[in-house]
């Protein structure tokens, strides 16, 4: 794994973030530099989901800061730090089931950037094989794995710079979690940046270059990935079921 | 076989303004969720402005077709205005809020176009070269007829590419699925937004335009093709645009053949066809499930908790204030007038009634749109039981309850198996069927196929129809001002009390579980729809004693009890006020019955109501019982802390 350099591309500084009254996130900092996968880690319900939404734009922070490539970017809407590069592939994947993946493409669709990688239908369809027999089927007939390619790609179609992916493994067999950590490399390897939210420990294993622990709502354990790997212990206690 | 070919054509000719206003509203809902009511605003709009741009350079064939899209444009355009100016700031309000300010805007529009155009209704012009008829097998057909019929499939093949084969029709597809999700993918929705009101509108507006060689333009037309226009979308299906094609063909014909079976009923047979529709197929002919539709709007219900001290104190003051009232008044007639009981009587049969449609709507997430049916329902079983088995006032008085309860309990059958907003449209199609039964009196007509008829032949008068029933008054010891007065207070504060007891009781929480996660409370053993009924009785029968008030307060009843527009005032008062608060209907029809009588003397009223109406939309986005979560009013201790205004 090469280790990434430089200005971190997004960072969190002391971000809360309440449900109501309810308090999900207390104080994350975090940071992910230049072509970095770096993992973030916890059990459900741990903030995991509500960090990526925050710093999309889908909840608003109640304090703290968010920065993209130097710019602050909490209070933002969703549509304004999409189109900054910053690319989104929730959790529960939310492909549009009535338009076609052809059509899903097209929605997730942005005017190229300089510092992306540059993405077409053919690169994507090269990319993931799978969808490019299927462009003319509708999403919602597609199965959890193939769903979980085409969020991917229609996020790539953004030529986003760095990616918010958020537990890409979850409900997919063992074969397809290859697959995405495949992909994930792949896209490493073009130069993009990567957050991505995990319970699957050995996907994030695969993938990532460093990670940090989350629970309750507090980033409890910071480090490269290689180390969490080594350190039973903290396994135990914050990801262990 | 002429005069069917012939009819089978004008039927379709008459299925275009239907279906392009249709369209609108189906594409409008499925992208911002919002029931536009001013919807029918728009395609009068669009009659009058194109009426007016016919006569400037109408005169040739490319002037009259310019000078229809022109209209349509205009209106695309104050479907925007009304997008930019109002509902942008709203869209976050409760759910079914903005319904509200679009009904302001029905009334701002009407009093405008009255100011502008005035009431004559206006004879429409001709459409240069299509003057003409042509002959199908010897019966003439007017050509413009078959211009009609021809621009239907012309814009749906329009539409069908504008949202196939464009980007921004698919961006609005998908918006129309997953509203957030869009944007996260970095397309700016307001834009969309306010595109598809443009969109909505213009065809809002191109279906007035180009009717207006055949029916002209008056005042009534909004709300006329209003109820049209809904029927058609549910029963084509919500959001589906070939299903509103099919509605709007298959009404079309219907029209044409209903009007010479039964004259003057073919809306009530629309609605008759759309019940039978959503009773087999609940989310219309071509439409997919509601579940699937739903989107989570607004932030979540909040928990009913007791009412704090203060409020409490607040309530028990005005109930004291209303029992001093009339003691005030024989004291001091000057001071409080005859007018001020009267006032308040009538306030406090629609704030009953506000509370029962409140009783279903808030904690049983059951949006009637058709709830003047039990009002007007048990206020004509009181009226008729007095009239024709001349039963004392004591007596019937207790048969409106009876009556409302019964009448609701034997819709809601139907209603309570569906939800949103096809629950919605089959309450008021069932309330449209009540009003056309006693504005047409139909048991008149009914018991004359059985030979029961007047000396001369003619149907009885059971109902009496447009005349409606007169002369019903209280006994002597209840028709004093005063003692009616006290009659009305005290029953619809009991009634407000017992509803209120019913919703903090088991009963109530089982319906707010429903309302909130119906699988889950099928899960644990509820049976939903047999509870559901239950409430959309008991309100019935609450609504029907508001119904009963009313009745001996005016001593006659009209079919205009049961119209739409007395469903929608009910409808109305709930949402202003607040459906997340059980005070919410109070204030609600406390203010608006106030407002209305405040208005009512004034030329341009409905322009003042509106405006009025807009303003409270804007400024209390929660309802006036919104007022308590503000910072002023948790500083006056309404609320809670944690229950502040989002």
């Amino acid at each position: 794994m090469t280790e990434a350099t430089g200005a971190p591309v997004l960072e969190l500084t002391g971000v809360d973030t309440f449900y109501g009254r309810a308090q999900i996130l207390s104080e994350v900092s975090l940071e992910v530099r230049r072509s970095e996968v770096v993992a973030l880690l916890g059990r459900n319900g741990a903030g995991k989901s509500t960090t990526i939404k925050s710093i999309i734009g889908l909840v608003r922070p109640a304090k703290g800061e968010i920065s993209f490539e130097g710019k602050p970017i909490q209070g933002l809407e969703s549509f304004q730090i999409s189109r900054l590069g910053l690319g989104y592939v929730p959790e529960d994947r939310r492909v549009f089931t009535s338009l076609t993946v052809a059509e899903n493409l097209e929605v997730g669709r942005q005017p190229r950037r300089e510092n992306a990688p540059e993405w077409t239908h053919d690169k994507l369809f090269a990319l993931f094989p799978n969808l490019a027999a299927m462009s003319d089927r509708l999403g919602g007939l597609m199965s959890g794995g193939e769903q979980q390619m085409l969020t991917i790609a229609r996020t790539l179609m953004g030529n986003p710079t760095t990616i918010l992916l958020d537990e890409p493994s979850e409900g997919l067999a063992p074969v397809i979690v290859e697959q995405v950590a495949k992909t994930i490399l792949d896209l490493k390897a073009q130069g993009l940046s990567i957050l991505l939210s995990e319970q699957n420990l050995h996907l994030s294993t695969l993938v990532s270059d460093r990670a940090y622990i989350i629970e309750k709502g507090r980033i409890r354990y910071e480090g490269s990935m290689a180390e969490l790997a080594e350190n039973e212990e903290i396994r135990a206690a914050y990801l262990m079921v | 076989m002429a005069d069917f070919i012939v009819s089978l054509l004008t039927g379709l000719s008459s299925a275009a303004a239907m279906f392009l206003v249709a369209s609108g509203l189906s594409i409008i809902f499925g992208v911002t969720r919002i029931v536009n009511f001013a919807h029918g605003s728009f395609y009068m709009l669009g009659a009058y402005i194109g009426y007016t741009l016919v006569q400037a350079i109408g005169s040739t064939g490319i002037g009259f077709w310019a000078a229809v899209l022109i209209a349509a444009v205009a209106v695309g355009l104050i479907g925007v205005v009304m997008e930019i100016l109002l509902l942008r700031r709203i869209y976050k309000a409760p759910e079914l809020f903005q319904l509200i300010a679009t009904f302001g805007v029905i009334l701002v529009i009407q009093d405008v176009t009255l100011w502008v155009w005035g009431p004559e209704d206006l004879v429409g012009p001709q459409a240069p070269g299509l003057k003409g008829a042509v002959f199908i097998l010897g019966k003439p057909l007017p050509e413009y007829d078959l211009a009609l019929i021809a621009i239907s499939p012309l814009v749906l093949l329009g539409l069908w590419a504008l949202f196939k084969l464009t980007r921004w029709g698919t961006l609005v597809r998908a918006a129309t699925q997953d509203r957030q999700m869009v944007a996260a993918l970095g397309v700016n929705q307001r834009w969309l937004f306010t595109g598809v009101l443009f969109l909505g509108s213009a065809l809002a507006g191109l279906g007035g335009a180009v009717q207006i060689p055949k029916g002209g333009a008056d005042l009534l037309m909004d709300f006329n093709i209003l109820a049209a226009a809904f029927v058609v979308v549910v029963v084509g299906g919500m959001g589906s645009i070939f299903g509103a094609f099919w509605a709007a063909l298959l009404f079309g014909i219907l029209q044409t053949f209903g009007i010479q079976i039964l004259p003057n009923s073919t809306l009530v047979l629309m609605f008759l066809v759309m019940a039978v529709v959503l009773i087999f197929r609940p989310w219309g002919l071509l439409g997919i499930p509601e579940s699937v539709l739903q989107i989570p709007s607004g932030p979540p219900e909040r928990p009913l908790r007791p009412a704090l001290p203060r409020v409490r104190a607040l309530a028990g003051a005005a109930c004291a204030v209303l029992l001093a009232l009339p003691i005030v008044h024989l004291v001091f007639p000057e001071v409080v007038g005859t007018f001020t009981l009267v006032l308040v009587i009538e306030i406090m049969v629609f704030v009953l009634f506000a509370a029962a449609l409140h009783f279903i709507m808030g904690p049983g997430g059951m949006v009637s749109f058709g709830h003047a049916a039990y009002f007007g329902g048990g206020a004509y079983a009181a009226a008729l039981l007095v009239k024709f088995a001349d039963a004392p006032f004591e007596l019937a008085f207790w048969a409106a309850p009876v009556g409302g309860a019964l009448l609701a309990f034997l819709f809601g059958w139907f209603c309570v198996r569906l939800s949103g907003v096809y629950f919605a449209m089959l309450t008021l199609a069932f309330a449209q069927i009540a009003w056309a039964f006693v504005f047409q009196d139909m048991p008149g007509s009914v018991l004359k196929t059985f030979g029961i008829a007047d000396e001369y032949g003619a149907p009885l008068k059971i109902t009496g129809g447009d005349d409606g029933l007169n002369d019903i008054w209280p006994s002597q010891w209840a028709s004093a001002r005063v003692s009616y007065y006290y009659i009305t207070v005290g029953l619809s504060v009991a009634a407000l009390w017992i509803m209120r007891r019913i919703l903090y009781a088991p009963f109530g929480y089982t319906l707010r579980a429903g309302r909130d996660s119906p699988l889950r409370a099928a899960a644990i053993g509820i049976d939903l729809t047999r509870h559901r009924w239950l409430a959309f009785a008991i309100s019935g029968a609450f609504t029907g004693l508001a119904g009963s008030l009313f009745l001996f307060s005016k001593g006659s009843i009209f079919p205009t009890t049961l119209e739409i527009a007395r469903s929608f005032d009910a409808l109305l008062m709930v949402l202003l006020g607040g459906v997340q608060s059980l005070f919410g209907p109070i204030f609600g029809a406390a203010a608006l019955t106030w407002l209305n009588d405040l208005f009512s003397v004034l030329s341009y009223w409905r322009f003042l109501l509106g405006v009025t109406i807009i303003a409270l939309v804007l400024l209390l986005p929660q309802g006036l019982a919104g007022f308590a979560g503000t910072r002023l009013g948790r500083r006056l201790r309404l609320a809670r802390p944690e229950e502040m205004a989002t």
